[in-house]
C-alpha cells in the first residue's frame, strides 16, 4: 500500500501558505493605476479583500462626465464575504500541513484554482457593469464608446490610461497557489517513482 | 583760413566730438553680460529656491523661483485681494481691521523668513505694514496670511519684521516718531523733542502654531527708526536699529535731518529688557491695537482690539539701549554670519563703517562714552569700530552675506552691488545694476549658513531695459551668479509693485509642507454645508443665508427664489472637492465688493445686496473643468413686500406654477 502522506518539507510549505493568505487580508490585492494629462501624479484604485481604497473619491468625481455609476464598498456583497473566504483558505492549507493527507490537498489545489476563476470572472462582470450601465444623460457620450477597465492590462479609455495589474495581495495569491501547485506535482511524481 | 586749415580744424573737431562721445558712460544695452542658460529652469523641471518678494505700495509679498524668475503666486497681506476675495469674503475682512476701522491698504516692506537657531525653518513668513503700523505672518503651508497684528505708539513700522535667531521676537520700530497713544496728541508739531517719542515694539511668537503677541515695547528719544537686525550666535540677546534724524526735525527732513556728519546705530540688549520685564519694571499703558487671526479649522478670521500694552523706559532703566555714531542717515545695519559684525550703511555716505560687537561690549564696560543722547550713552565712534571700506561707492544701502568672509553691498546712489571682505575691509569685485539699487538678497543671507549661489538685486529704475508701459514702469529683479570670484548678472525681471526686501530659501524646506486639500470632514465653518444634501437657503428677517456647494460641474442650489428687495444675501459657498489644484470660483451679477475663490474643502462667504427687481446669473469663475461654462444658475429678485417663498433646486426641471 502506497503512504497516504506528505513529504515534511512539502508540509511546512504549505504551513508557510497560510500563513502568506492572512497576510493577504491587509495589503490590497488588486489594483488600477489611472493616467491621464491633468493627472500626472496618476490616480489609483486599490482593492483590498473588504474594500476599495485610493483615489475614490476622485475617481468617482471624474466618472460622472460619462455617467458612470460611483463606486461605494458598501454596494460590492463580495467584500462582506472575501476575508472570510480567505481566512477560510488559510485554514484548509494549516489543516493539510497538520493532517497530512495527499488527497485533501489534491481537493484543495482544485478548488483554490476554481475560486481564482471565479474570482476573475465576477471581477470581469463588475467591470463589464460598470463600463456599459452608463447613465443616458451623461455630458459625454460617445457613441460606442465603454468604459470598462481592462482584467488585466492595459487600456485607453478617452483621455486616461487604464492599467489593471495585481497588487501586493494578488501577487501573494497568484504565488500560493503556484506553490500549491508544485505541491501536488512533486507528490504526484514521488507517489509514481515508489 | 585756408582750405586745408578748415579741413584740418573741421577734422579735429570730428576727433573732438566723437571722443566725447566715446567718453559717454556705458549704458544698460551694452553693459549686460552673463550666461543666461544659468538661470533657465526646462519646462517641468522645479526651480531650486522659494524667493519671497515684499510688494511695497501693493501691500503684498510674491512668490518667485530662482533662479528662473518665474512668478508662482501674489499672497495678499495687507491689501485686498478682489482676484481671491481677500478683504471682500465676509470671512477676511476681519484680516484687515486696524484701530482705525477697516484699512484696505498698506505698504509692505520687508520679509522674514523664521528661523531656528538662526537658519531658515520654513515655517512662516513675516511682512511689516509701513503706513498703520502692522505686522502679518504667513503660513507657508498655505502661503496665506494667518495672522496680522497692530502695533500702538508707532507711526509708520519700517524696522520691520525683523526677527531674533529662534523667532522668539519680531521686531518693529516706528518710522515716524509721534507723541505715545495715552498722551494729548494735540500739540504744536515743531515740540518733536519735547514731545515726539519713538517705540521699538517686541513681539513674541509661539514656537508651535507661530501665535503673536505684544510682549513689550521700549519708549526712545524721538528719532527715526529705520532697519534692524537681530544679533545671532555671538551676539544673540541684542538687536541693532538704525536712526536717522537724530536731528529731530518735524518738517523738511531731506535737509533737515541730514545735518549731522554722523546719526546712530541703536543697540539693544533684549535679554536685560527681558529681565526688566520680569523684575516688573514695565509700565502698563491704555491702548488701542488690533489683533486679527485666521483659522484655518473655521475658515474664518477674528479680529480683537486690545488695550493694554506693557512700556520699558529706555532713559529710566539702564543698560537697555546704547547708541553707536554711524555716518550719514543709516539705513542698513546687518548682522554677519558670524554675529561678531556689524555693518552700517551711511546712504550719504561714501564709506562702509563696519563694527565688533566685542568692541561694543568693551565700549560699555569701560564706560567709553561720548556723552549722551536724550538720555542714553553714546559709544565713543572708535570704540565700537573694527573698521572702514574705503571708497566703495556712494550710498550704500543694505548688506547681505554670502557665509564665506564676504559681504555684498548695494548702493543706491552708484547703482551697483560691491563685494568685499569683513576681514580686511578690501574691496573684491563690484557690478552695475540697472538702476538704483535697493536691498540684495542672498538665499539664507542673514542666516548663519548663506547658501550664496545666487545674488538678486531690486533694483527701482527701469526706462531702458522693458518695453515701455506708459508712464508708470514696472520694478525689476536682477540675477547675479555669485558662485565664481565675479558677479555675473545671468537674469532680470520684473516685480510685483515695489520690491523693497526680499529673502530666499532652498525649496525643499517648503515644498513638501505645502498643503493639497481642506479636509471637508475638518471643515468646521458655522455655515459649511458638508455635501449637497446639506444645502438650503433660509430666511433670517431680511439676512438671507444660502448654504451652497459646489463641485465640477454644477452649484446647488442653482436655482434660488424668494430673495426680495431690501435683503442681504450670503452665499456661503463650500467647494465639496477633495482632490488638488481644483478651486472653484463664485461671482453674482452686481455685486459690490469681489468673487470669491473658494479652495477644496473651504468655504467663503460673499454679501450680496440686491439692487434691482429680476433675474440674476451667478456662476463658477474659475475654469474648474470641462464642462465649467455650464457651472451657473440664478437668483430670483422680487419686489420688497413680495409673496414668492424662499425656495431653492439644482435640476428640478417640472414647470413651477404661474407666479405673478
Amino acid at each position: 500500500m502506497k503512504p497516504s502522506g506528505i513529504t515534511t518539507w512539502v508540509r511546512l510549505i504549505l504551513a508557510l501558505c497560510g500563513a502568506l493568505l492572512i497576510v493577504v487580508l491587509f495589503v490590497p490585492m488588486w489594483r488600477i493605476d489611472l493616467d491621464a494629462p491633468q493627472y500626472p501624479e496618476g490616480l489609483r484604485l486599490l482593492i483590498h479583500p473588504h474594500k476599495i481604497a485610493g483615489d475614490v473619491d476622485i475617481i468617482n468625481g471624474l466618472n460622472h462626465y460619462i455617467g458612470m455609476k460611483t463606486m461605494h464598498t458598501a454596494d460590492f456583497f463580495e467584500f462582506t464575504i472575501l476575508p472570510y473566504i480567505i481566512s477560510i483558505f488559510a485554514l484548509l492549507f494549516f489543516v493539510v500541513a497538520v493532517i497530512n493527507k495527499r488527497k485533501i490537498m489534491n481537493i484543495l489545489l482544485f478548488v483554490f484554482i476554481a475560486f481564482g476563476v471565479v474570482a476573475m470572472i465576477d471581477f470581469w462582470k463588475w467591470e463589464y457593469d460598470y463600463g456599459h450601465n452608463l447613465d443616458p444623460n451623461a455630458a459625454i457620450i460617445v457613441p460606442g464608446m465603454a468604459y470598462q477597465p481592462p482584467l488585466i492590462g492595459f487600456k485607453q479609455l478617452l483621455n486616461f490610461g487604464a492599467y489593471s495589474i495585481p497588487d501586493i495581495g494578488g501577487w501573494i495569491f497568484m504565488s500560493v497557489g503556484m506553490l500549491l501547485l508544485l505541491c501536488v506535482i512533486f507528490e504526484f511524481r514521488k507517489q509514481r517513482s515508489l | 583760413m585756408k582750405k586745408s586749415q578748415i579741413k584740418i580744424l573741421s577734422m579735429a573737431t570730428l576727433i573732438a566730438i566723437s571722443g566725447m562721445y566715446a567718453c559717454k558712460p556705458k549704458n544698460a544695452g551694452n553693459a549686460a553680460a552673463g550666461d543666461a542658460t544659468k538661470a533657465y529652469i526646462a519646462p517641468g523641471k522645479y526651480d531650486e529656491f522659494y524667493n519671497f518678494v515684499s510688494g511695497g505700495f501693493s501691500g503684498q509679498m510674491s512668490v518667485y523661483g530662482l533662479p528662473s524668475g518665474r512668478l508662482f503666486r501674489v499672497i495678499p497681506v495687507f491689501s485686498v485681494d478682489p482676484e481671491k476675495g481677500y478683504g471682500y469674503s465676509e470671512e477676511t475682512k476681519p484680516m484687515l481691521n486696524t484701530s482705525h476701522g477697516f484699512v484696505p491698504w498698506d505698504d509692505l516692506h520687508h520679509v522674514q523668513l523664521s528661523k531656528t537657531a538662526g537658519e531658515i525653518d520654513g515655517k512662516w513668513v513675516f511682512g511689516n505694514a509701513n503706513n498703520t503700523p502692522r505686522v502679518a505672518r504667513i503660513d507657508l503651508t498655505t502661503f496665506r496670511t494667518q495672522e496680522i497684528i497692530e502695533l500702538p505708539n508707532s507711526g509708520g513700522n519700517h524696522s520691520s519684521p525683523f526677527i531674533t535667531e529662534n523667532t522668539e521676537y519680531v521686531v518693529a520700530g516706528t518710522r515716524f516718531s509721534v507723541p505715545p497713544d495715552d498722551a494729548n496728541g494735540d500739540v504744536p508739531i515743531n515740540t518733536y523733542k519735547q514731545n515726539f517719542k519713538g517705540t521699538l515694539s517686541f513681539i513674541s511668537v509661539a514656537k508651535e502654531d507661530g501665535k503673536m503677541d505684544l510682549a513689550f515695547q521700549i519708549q526712545c528719544p524721538g528719532v527715526n527708526f529705520d532697519l534692524s537686525r537681530a544679533g545671532k550666535g555671538v551676539s544673540h540677546g541684542w538687536f541693532f536699529f538704525s536712526c536717522y534724524n537724530t536731528e529731530q526735525a518735524s518738517t523738511l527732513l531731506e535737509v533737515n535731518a541730514s545735518q549731522r556728519d554722523k546719526d546712530f546705530i541703536m543697540a539693544v540688549n533684549w535679554k536685560k529688557a527681558e529681565e526688566y520685564l520680569k523684575a516688573g519694571k514695565g509700565k502698563k499703558q491704555s491702548v488701542k491695537y488690533a489683533h486679527n487671526v485666521y483659522s484655518d479649522a473655521t475658515h474664518s478670521a477674528t479680529s480683537q482690539i486690545k488695550t493694554e500694552v506693557t512700556v520699558l523706559d529706555s532713559k529710566e532703566l539702564q543698560d537697555i539701549c546704547y547708541f553707536i555714531p554711524c555716518p550719514k542717515s543709516p539705513h542698513g545695519c546687518d548682522v554677519d554670519p558670524t554675529g561678531q559684525y556689524i555693518v552700517g550703511s551711511g546712504k550719504l555716505a561714501a564709506l562702509i563703517p563696519v563694527f565688533s560687537y566685542d568692541k561694543i561690549l568693551k565700549a560699555i564696560a569701560d564706560k567709553a562714552y561720548d556723552g549722551e543722547f536724550e538720555g542714553i550713552p553714546v559709544i565713543k565712534y572708535e570704540a565700537a569700530l573694527y573698521g572702514e571700506v574705503k571708497k566703495p561707492g556712494l550710498g550704500p544701502l543694505h548688506t547681505e552675506f554670502d557665509g564665506k568672509g564676504n559681504a555684498y553691498t548695494s548702493f543706491f546712489v552708484s547703482s551697483e552691488v560691491v563685494k568685499w571682505n569683513i576681514k580686511d575691509l578690501k574691496v573684491l569685485d563690484r557690478a552695475a545694476t540697472f538702476y538704483s539699487v535697493g536691498h540684495l538678497c542672498i538665499p539664507g543671507g542673514d542666516s548663519k549658513t548663506p547658501n550664496a549661489k545666487y545674488l538678486i538685486a531690486y533694483n527701482k529704475i527701469t526706462k531702458d531695459r522693458y518695453l515701455p508701459t506708459g508712464p508708470e514702469l514696472s520694478q525689476s529683479a536682477q540675477l547675479y551668479d555669485i558662485s565664481g570670484d565675479k558677479m555675473q548678472m545671468i537674469l532680470d525681471f520684473p516685480t510685483i509693485g515695489e520690491p523693497h526686501y526680499a529673502q530666499a530659501c532652498a525649496a525643499d524646506i517648503i515644498k513638501p509642507k505645502s498643503l493639497k486639500i481642506f479636509k471637508i470632514a475638518e471643515n468646521n465653518h458655522a455655515f459649511v454645508a458638508k455635501g449637497e444634501k446639506e444645502t438650503k437657503v433660509v430666511r433670517e428677517g431680511n439676512k438671507v443665508h444660502v448654504y451652497m456647494t459646489a463641485i465640477r460641474s454644477h452649484i446647488t442650489p442653482d436655482n434660488i427664489e424668494g430673495v426680495k428687495m431690501g435683503d442681504e444675501v450670503y452665499f456661503h459657498v463650500t467647494n465639496l472637492e477633495q482632490d488638488w489644484d481644483v478651486p472653484h470660483g463664485f461671482a453674482v451679477k452686481g455685486a459690490n465688493n469681489a468673487e470669491l475663490l473658494i479652495m477644496p474643502g473651504e468655504t467663503q462667504t460673499l454679501k450680496w445686496t440686491p439692487d434691482r427687481v429680476g433675474i440674476m446669473p451667478m456662476y463658477c469663475t474659475d475654469f474648474c473643468s470641462a464642462l465649467h461654462q455650464e457651472m451657473q444658475g440664478y437668483v430670483r429678485v422680487s419686489p420688497a413686500g413680495s409673496s414668492v417663498p424662499i425656495s431653492f433646486s439644482t435640476g428640478k426641471t417640472e414647470t413651477p406654477p404661474a407666479t405673478k
